[in-house]
């Protein structure tokens, strides 16, 4: 298991490789003129000239993937024409957010979505059935971005019980950078203020994140109780009498799991992209708001950095949940 | 009273087309180191009788219309499904059809056995033996003990290796091997086992067989075993009781039932049987098929296809007559013991 991991982590070699040529090549090949449009409406041809010069886009396109990729190696990810910050200190900034916002909406949809499932199956077509069946055809059918409108206006226009948007308060003092989790990094500083504070900005976001998976993976895991309760093995540890409780926490869960986690994994890597709206709706300061303004203006750089992390990222879940799968099954062997 | 007593038990399932009446009136008693064969063609009822005793059939949609199970004296229909739970394990084991499908494969086969003499030493603390103080801990490490005793007591070599394996890192006979481990780490007076070797090579069904037999005479367990096969009732079983559409229409000692077969149905079963010096085209079978158990016929449930019926068959349902002493058979054409020949 060790060696399929190592392997596996080789294996992102070519893969970032490839994505970053890919990455490249889309860059250049889309129409329109970063530098003019940096440069501004006034800009002298001489100015267009020295500007495109400065971000050596000059050069033959080989010559600048080569600067470019040995950049990825040694830290220099580029830096935006606009803002002539370092994307590589951009992404530091804004990535942890994203990750904070999409970790706690699945380990939510996670949380609930197992065991609603799990019991939607056991107690099938009586109430608590219902309920996770409605719950979650009503979540999965409602958009994110106008649900996000929704809780923003009850919960935090006329309630007034959670902040409408933003991270932290502009007015406090975040708590001191460690892994970028302000959920955490305010519990290492020992601050369960800023702790309160950071939660319930994260509140309304993550729960208009989770709803989607949530209601995915519920789904997924009633039908594969449903199928795992017809197994001939779940009879036999009734007629050795086992307890409900421990056939279907135990035995039954672990493997109606293994189809569920596809699910999560898929998840998880869709969402570290996927999170646009909900960032713009609640102002959340992630790489989903960052990649879009960048895309707007035809900024390259920072494009290419966030495509590259979520690349790797969604490779890296994907590896964690084929990881996974071995635990969950016993019959899969990593050769 | 018989420890197990199945007296005129009656069971409908409920289904989209109707209420199917599928056991007819059972009459069954096992006493132990008694090996029943319960034999018939499928669909009879065969599974569902040896389930009710578990009381693992579903309600919805099976429902009990009348009649008692007595397991040691304990009327099974009326006991709640807490005290069903002390029984099955402990009491009651149960090995099915086909071995690798009944072992759970994302566990260690050690682990569900261990569950299993957790589960049974709960009920009758003296299956592990220990003191009423022992920790959890304790528990499980005399109940993995007693798995490796188990395992290794039903054949399985290396036993205290082998437990922590998969069961899809064993052959099919090991598995069932296994599973009759499991049925019996509970140390159970009764063993139900449904069709225990349908699904194994001729050669691993004669080991398996074997196996049950031997642990038979060593724990004096009552069985039911649920087969097809009348040869394996004839070699192992002390006892049978043949089923027709939720009937049991002969019963009795397998040697004067086989040496004798009375009804007209198990005589037809009889032929059907094939033997090595029968030349091809010589097996017969009954004409028809079995009887819709929404709509059953009045009477005998035979009677349709019955060579030998007559028209009072469809009258009335047969009375069970004792052809010789524990002999039984629900046909009008018996003669009871002691009477004339017919």
């Amino acid at each position: 298991m060790l060696r399929f991991a190592v392997r596996r982590i080789v294996l992102l070699v070519p893969v970032i490789v490839g994505l970053s040529l890919l990455i490249f090549a889309i860059a250049r090949l889309l129409p329109g003129d970063p530098v003019t449009l940096a440069a501004g409406p006034n800009a002298t041809q001489a100015e267009i000239a020295d500007l495109a010069r400065e971000f050596g886009l000059d050069q033959p396109l080989p010559v600048q993937y080569w600067h470019y990729a040995t950049g990825l190696v040694t830290g220099d990810w580029g830096q935006s024409i606009f803002t002539r910050r370092p994307v590589l200190e951009d992404l530091k900034a804004y990535l942890p957010a994203t990750l904070e916002l999409v970790v706690v909406a699945m380990v939510l949809a996670i949380v609930i979505g197992i065991p609603a499932g799990l019991l939607a199956a056991v107690y099938r077509d009586r109430w608590p059935d219902y309920v996770s069946r409605v719950v979650s055809l009503g979540a999965i059918s409602m958009p994110r971005f106008f649900l996000g409108l929704l809780l923003q206006l009850g919960l935090a226009m006329w309630l007034g019980w959670l902040p409408l948007g933003g991270r932290f308060p502009l007015t406090e003092d975040p708590p001191p950078f460690v892994t970028g989790f302000l959920t955490i990094d305010s519990l290492w500083a020992g601050d369960p203020h800023a702790f309160g504070v950071a939660l319930a900005y994260l509140a309304l976001p993550a729960f208009a994140t989770c709803l989607s998976p949530l209601a995915t993976i519920t789904r997924m895991m009633r039908a594969t109780t449903l199928e795992v309760l017809q197994q001939d093995y779940v009879l036999t540890e009734r007629a050795l009498g086992l307890s409900q409780r421990l056939i279907i926490f135990k035995y039954v869960l672990k493997n109606a799991m293994s189809s569920t986690l596809t699910v999560i994994g898929l998840y998880f890597g869709w969402l570290l992209g996927g999170t646009v709206l909900v960032e713009t709706v609640f102002d959340w300061p992630g790489i989903g708001l960052y990649a879009t303004k960048a895309i707007v203006t035809q900024d390259f750089m920072p494009v290419m950095g966030v495509t590259l992390t979520i690349g790797v990222l969604f490779v890296a879940v994907n590896l964690v949940v084929d990881l996974l799968y071995g635990l969950l099954n016993p019959k899969v062997r990593y050769e | 009273m018989a420890f197990l007593d199945i007296r005129d038990l009656h069971l409908a399932m409920r289904t989209f087309e109707g209420e199917a009446h599928v056991l007819n009136g059972i009459n069954l008693s096992v006493e132990r180191g008694e090996i029943w064969g319960l034999v018939g063609e499928t669909g009879c009822g065969k599974s569902l009788t040896g389930l009710s005793i578990s009381r693992l059939v579903p309600s919805p949609p099976g429902r009990y219309l009348r009649g008692e199970i007595r397991f040691a004296g304990q009327d099974l229909l009326a006991t709640p499904e807490d005290g069903m739970r002390r029984l099955r394990g402990g009491h009651i084991g149960m090995i099915f059809q086909d071995p690798t499908t009944n072992l759970n494969p994302a566990f260690r086969i050690g682990e569900q056995m261990v569950d299993v003499a957790l589960h049974a030493d709960a009920v009758d603390p003296a299956i592990l033996g220990l003191a009423p103080g022992a920790s959890r801990r304790q528990r499980r490490v005399e109940a993995r003990r007693l798995a490796i005793a188990m395992l290794d007591k039903v054949g399985v070599p290396d036993a205290a290796r082998r437990i922590d394996d998969y069961p899809h890192q064993f052959s099919g006979g090991m598995r069932q091997r296994v599973l009759i481990a499991m049925a019996l780490i509970g140390k159970p007076e009764l063993l139900i086992a449904d069709e225990p070797t349908t699904a194994l090579d001729v050669s691993v069904q004669a080991q398996i067989l074997r196996l049950i037999h031997s642990l038979v005479l060593e724990y004096q367990l009552a069985v039911l075993l649920i087969t097809h096969n009348l040869g394996v009732v004839a070699q192992l079983c002390t006892h049978v009781a043949v089923m027709y559409a939720g009937n049991i229409i002969e019963s009795g000692p397998v040697r004067p039932v086989f040496r004798n077969p009375t009804h007209p149905y198990t005589r037809a079963l009889m032929k059907a049987v094939p033997h090595a010096t029968h030349r091809r085209g010589e097996l017969q079978g009954l004409p028809g098929s079995v009887p819709n158990l929404f709509t059953p016929p009045p009477g005998c449930r035979l009677a349709p296809r019955c060579p030998v019926a007559q028209p009072r068959c469809a009258e009335r349902v047969p009375p069970t007559i004792a052809v010789s002493p524990g002999h039984d058979v629900a046909c009008v054409l018996a003669t009871p013991a002691g009477s004339a020949a017919a």
